[in-house]
């Protein structure tokens, strides 16, 4: 049987096309009951004895879903009681169109067998098939489809008895007058017997409003109005990004403007969540303001929210309004419409200060960026207790807050587990167990190297190499050598795991370590890209075993000039397993004179010589407060926090580790210039130094930004013998102007995009650590083939799948870089619970009411707040010079000072550090400090100044 | 997992078949009086009409005429209403020039030209509607107008799309949809008895991994298609013996 479809679309151009498909009818689809003696079965059935859990039918039953249920209701259908479940095609294909992570959830659930999910291909099926009317629009069509599919089931199967859900109220009724046994979702799932509070995770579409409540958001433009505005101009299409400092305000970046469009209080951000695309109608420039620098929060209750937004509103606009605003006025819009939602499941916690018993609670979730949700649960005096995941379904005009539904609770709030989960799924980390299929393509235990490996690789077991990493590393992915050979020269190897020896592409590991794309650090956790059997044992270049590795041997003369390149497969033995701290005394203790020794004192030779020159092309020094947090091994707590040291050996290993990087690039690009995975840096937009160049500029310094090599030159003179920080406070803020490094395929860009700015050179890429980069791994592959240790795969050689792939594993990559810092940032403050502690610190930044201040030794930024809240602060603030004044005490950026560091735990779930200001005294704002020593320092300071002013007199 | 599977978790592709069946054919021949021979064929909704002349004098030039076999001249053409946009296609156009070159490539091989020296054979095609797999249907309806005209081949020369779905999966008969959606697409034309291919057209690179069992799959296409027309090759001569009587009360 067959038919066709025809479409008439009009293309870009705006000729017409008429379209014709077929679409062919089957005879030989199943229909799920193994019980039927009609149709040809297959493996995946619906299950035949089932029992009914709904006190709404007294008979077992089968559940047809209409398309609505599963986009809106996916927590309910993904809980266990929902079973025996028909998803017919032509619901499958619309989830499909409409929304692809719910599609890819509800396969899950039609995977798994114990669920018995049947899909019906009513769509090819010859008698459920029903041609679409002329007039007949296509959500008419496809809710008659799947009442035709009902009632066909209902035919076919005299013995069964179904059910068709949908919260449809039209399509409901039409159902009913066909004799279709029909109820609602929330009908269903609140006649479910023992049904676990499932009824907290409804989705509420469509809550009842009392009628007299008032609109507080504008109403948004309908789809075609916003494709109207755009197309004329008058509207424009960005993303939102809140603000993270005042939940009153955000930006919208857009083309053709320079600045993000600011938008402020209700009525501009109207209902616009972070991450959204939304289109902005942007002000007449009379009526542009300036962003209010100001920090808000929002500290509304459930009851309260209305009251407290108005009153914040107000105290937004004194800080934006006046007259010396107009100057440094922004473009100013209001958000019109949504184009494209970005709602995800959130992390965070109830509020804590509803009354109890009540239905309606707030949702605070962990990230700023977010408003609250309100929700509605039967159980919020546990869930207080705990951190848990809630989702938005809706937000209409009339509600202060989006409303949403619980999923899930994670964990105690403050434990340990509860916040890595969090960290975890905030940044979208892919954390489940390995699964079965994966571990299967591990090599079988004992691992043996056979004489075939032998004779494939070459045999560097004779040569003393060793590795040298952080204590207690155990995913050791590279180690080096160096050898006098003949003529003076050196013969320099760096041998990276071959990881691509055990991970086949294809494979199901492949698949997984591909999607995961990096093993992410947590503080006191390692969630490993591969499973721990590679990770720490088989790929790890241990100290006395041998292992397979990948490496690369350069001829050097003793300047470090490369004379000659080879890449091959090989096996080594490493002789140890060093630290840097180890690597480092080794060199240092002039009686040792054995080859290690000797190998690490020219490797560290070379390695001084390789960056230096380096750096004369203008490679730039970047400074990250980075730290390093001692755990209790056996409490698990955090019991001090230190900043990470480092050695000249740490620059060794680095150096070795980007020449390898650099050769690798340059021979596989050579060898696919279309498909090779190279990773650029691309030089920042010039505004993005602003910043910088001010902060120099105040110091009186020259921050130049032409080029990388300026930049450096500039940073390398900005030094001031008393303040001996201030340059590395002068990098750090230089760090913060970088764009990020990313991945990309060759073939995607023009050679002159290749360069990498910030190493200042023209080619690079990963090959160093396919342990816990699966970057590397391609690029090991790339190398292999074009060595012709191993042979080629359609993906590899694809340059769209190349960038496909690229895009994840940046995506990836940068969340697993903020997830670390998440878990540092809470292990901190675990750190800090119970303790008062004066530190000395210095000032990053001026703000209008705050000074941003960095803790060098806990690598800790935090803001001190210089006015209470509510009061006029007592300083002075010019806007010329980033100065906030008071009497005689003066804060600059990069000034001294000591603070008292103390947890504020009164918000539970964001724990804040607090600083009180110690030092410069401020009379009635300092306060005394703690240790004798700072108290010298305050008493010599405070004679100074009295001496001063007498001398004045 | 994206928006654009070929072949859905289930099995089916977009039009519902699945990967290793063949659109509907329908074909016929004689269906014009004119010509010597020709034929209308159906491979889903490509629609392709091949009109066969000859064997004949060699017309204008005589100095084309080869002494020891007939030559073989092919015409490609596509009618202004067979795509999904009306667009004038000028005759030999660079795509038609080719196809028309493709063509004689598929039909040498199979015609015993050596039986006509100092003469031609005219094979002219229409496309009337494109939807995928146009080359194919080109193939096959020549083949069956060369029948309807009564020259000699060695054996039938069928062609046959194939594509690889999902990355993974070889499929049969790509048509137009898949082939805008999907990777590339290969097109053989085969001599399926004896197994001999005598063309084979990628529109992208593959992979060498993929090219055997892309490959098998579309000779197992052309395969199925012979039988295809094989049947109606005989309907027909059942249907114009009956007329002249000589075949006996069936
Ligand atoms: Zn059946």
């Amino acid at each position: 049987m067959f038919t066709t479809k025809v479409f008439i679309r009009k293309n870009k151009i705006g000729n017409f096309l008429k379209n014709i498909r077929e679409h062919y009818l089957r005879d030989d689809l199943f229909c799920g009951f193994t019980s039927c003696n009609v149709c040809k079965p297959e493996d995946t059935a619906l299950s035949s004895n089932i029992e009914n859990k709904s006190g709404l039918f007294n008979y077992p039953h089968y559940l047809i879903l209409d398309t609505n249920i599963i986009l809106d209701q996916m927590d309910i259908l993904e809980e266990d009681v929902i079973c025996n479940v028909i998803i017919l095609h032509t619901v499958l294909k619309e989830v499909k169109h409409r929304s692809l992570a719910i599609y890819k959830r509800l396969n899950a659930v039609i995977d798994n067998p114990n669920r018995h999910f049947f899909v019906f291909i009513n769509d090819h099926h010859r008698e459920c098939y029903v041609p679409q009317e002329d007039t007949e629009l296509i959500n008419d069509y496809n809710d008659r489809c799947i009442r035709t599919a009902c009632l066909w089931y209902i035919n076919h199967i005299p013995d069964a008895k179904f059910v068709f859900i949908t919260d449809d109220a039209r399509n409901r009724a039409l159902a009913e007058e066909e004799n279709i046994t029909t109820c609602s979702i929330e009908q269903y799932v609140r006649s479910i017997k023992e049904n676990n509070l499932l009824e907290d995770k409804l989705a509420k579409r469509d809550y009842h409003v009392e009628s007299d409540t008032q609109d507080l958001f504008p109403a948004h433009l309908t789809v075609t109005q916003v494709q109207e505005g755009i197309k004329e101009g008058r509207l424009h299409q960005g993303t939102y990004r809140a603000s993270t400092s005042n939940f009153l305000e955000g930006f919208v970046s857009v083309d053709g403007y320079e600045d993000a469009i600011l938008v402020q209080g209700r009525s501009g951000q109207n209902r616009a969540i972070d991450g959204d695309l939304v289109a902005v109608e942007i002000f007449k420039e009379q009526d542009w303001i300036a962003p209010s620098e100001i920090i808000l929060e929002d500290e509304s209750r459930v009851d309260t929210a209305v009251e407290e937004v108005l009153l914040k509103e107000n105290e937004l606009k004194e800080y934006s309004t006046g007259k010396k605003k107009k100057e440094k006025a922004k473009p100013t819009g209001c958000v019109v419409g949504i184009i494209r939602r970005k709602w995800r499941p959130f992390c965070g916690i109830l509020q804590q200060d509803a009354p109890e018993g009540a239905l309606y609670h707030l949702f605070v979730p962990a990230d700023k960026k977010f408003p609250k949700i309100r929700i509605e649960t039967r159980q919020a005096e546990f869930l207080k207790t705990q951190k848990i995941v809630v989702v938005i379904d809706d937000w209409p005009r009339y509600s202060r807050y989006p409303a949403g539904h619980f999923v899930r609770a994670l964990g105690k709030i403050g434990d340990q587990a509860t916040e890595n989960e969090v960290v975890l799924l905030e940044h979208d980390v892919p954390h489940s167990k390995f699964s079965e299929e994966v571990l299967s393509c591990l090599p079988k235990l004992p691992w043996i190297i056979t004489e075939e490996d032998v004779a494939k690789r070459t045999d560097l077991r004779h040569l003393d190499i060793c590795s040298v990493d952080p204590p207690g590393c155990t995913d050791i992915d590279d180690a080096l050598h160096c050898r006098e050979i003949e003529g003076g020269m050196l013969e320099v190897g760096v041998h990276i795991a071959d990881v691509s020896h055990f991970i086949r592409p294809g494979s199901a590991l492949d698949v997984e370590a591909a999607s995961r794309a990096t093993t992410v650090y947590l503080v006191d956790k390692r969630i490993d890209m591969v499973p721990a059997l590679l990770s720490s044992n088989l790929c790890s270049l241990r100290g006395g075993e041998d292992r397979f590795a990948f490496s690369c041997v350069w001829e050097m003369d003793k300047n470090a000039n490369i004379l000659k390149t080879k890449f091959h497969k090989s096996i080594i033995r490493s002789r140890k397993a060093m630290t840097y701290e180890e690597a480092q005394l080794t060199i240092d203790d002039k009686s040792r004179n054995d080859s290690i020794a000797q190998s690490l004192r020219n490797l560290n030779n070379l390695a001084k010589i390789l960056k230096q020159r380096r750096l004369e092309k203008g490679a730039l020094v970047l400074a990250s407060p980075e730290v390093k947090i001692r755990m209790d091994s056996e409490t698990m707590d955090p019991i001090d926090v230190e900043v990470k040291k480092l050695f000249e050996t740490n620059s060794m290993v680095e150096e070795f580790m980007l020449l390898a990087n650099i050769s690798t690039a340059e021979k596989t690009l050579k060898d696919f210039p279309d498909c090779a995975m190279l990773r650029r840096h691309p030089e920042p937009p010039k505004i993005n130094y602003e910043p910088l160049v001010k902060a120099g500029k105040h110091l009186g310094f020259e921050i130049k930004t032409g080029s990388n090599k300026e930049l450096a030159i500039s940073m390398d003179n900005a030094v001031k013998e008393d303040n001996p920080y201030m340059n590395t406070m002068l990098r750090i803020l230089a760090t913060r102007c970088m764009m990020q490094a990313v991945y990309f395929a060759s073939g995607m860009f023009q050679k002159e995009d290749y360069y990498h700015y910030g190493l200042a050179v023209p080619l690079y890429t990963h090959f160093t650590s396919p342990i816990r980069r699966y970057a590397d791994i391609i690029v090991h592959r790339l190398l292999a083939v074009s060595i012709g240790a191993d042979v080629t795969y359609p993906d590899l050689l694809d340059k769209h799948k190349t960038s496909d792939l690229c895009q994840n594993l940046n995506y990836r990559n940068r969340m697993a870089q903020l997830a670390g810092r998440a878990s540092v940032a809470f292990n901190t403050h675990l750190f800090f619970r119970g303790k008062l502690q004066d530190e000395e610190a210095y000032i990053l930044s001026v703000r209008k009411n705050a000074l941003q201040i960095l803790i060098p030794r806990y690598g800790l930024e935090s803001t001190l707040y210089l006015s209470q809240k509510g009061k006029k602060s007592i300083f002075e603030y010019n806007e010329e010079d980033q100065t906030q004044k008071y009497e005689d005490v003066v804060f600059h950026a990069f000034d001294p000072v000591i603070v008292r560091l103390a947890l504020d735990s009164n918000n539970i779930q964001r724990e804040k550090l607090v600083l009180q200001l110690v030092f410069p005294v401020v009379k009635g704002f300092s306060i005394p400090p703690l240790n004798e020593e700072h108290k010298r320092k305050v008493e010599t300071d405070q004679k100074k100044t009295k001496a001063k002013k007498s001398k004045k007199k | 997992m994206s928006r654009k599977e070929l072949l859905s978790k289930i099995g089916l592709r977009a039009d519902g078949r699945r990967a290793q069946e063949l659109r509907r054919i329908r074909c016929k021949l004689g269906v014009f009086t004119e010509p010597d021979g020709s034929a209308y064929i159906e491979q889903g909704l490509t629609k392709v009409l091949a009109a066969v002349y000859g064997p004949h004098q060699v017309r204008g030039g005589r100095s084309k005429a080869q002494y020891d076999a007939a030559i073989v001249n092919c015409q490609f053409s596509m009618a202004v209403f067979s795509t999904g946009e009306r667009k004038r296609r000028p005759r030999g156009d660079r795509k038609s020039t080719e196809m028309s070159i493709h063509l004689k490539q598929a039909l040498m091989a199979t015609i015993k030209t050596e039986l006509y020296p100092w003469s031609q054979i005219d094979v002219y095609v229409e496309v009337l509607h494109a939807d995928g797999g146009v080359y194919a249907a080109c193939v096959n309806a020549s083949t069956l107008a060369l029948i309807d005209a009564g020259i000699p081949l060695k054996e039938y020369v069928c062609a046959c799309t194939a594509s690889l779905a999902n990355n993974d999966i070889p499929m049969v008969d790509i048509s137009y949809q898949e082939e805008v959606l999907g990777g590339p697409t290969l097109t053989v034309a085969a001599l399926p008895m004896s197994e001999k291919i005598v063309l084979m057209e990628m529109t992208q690179r593959f992979h060498l991994d993929h090219l055997p069992k892309v490959l098998k799959e579309a000779l197992r296409g052309c395969k199925d298609i012979k039988v295809i027309l094989d049947e109606a090759v005989r309907n027909h001569l059942v249907n114009v013996g009956s007329s002249s009587g000589w075949v006996k009360n069936k």
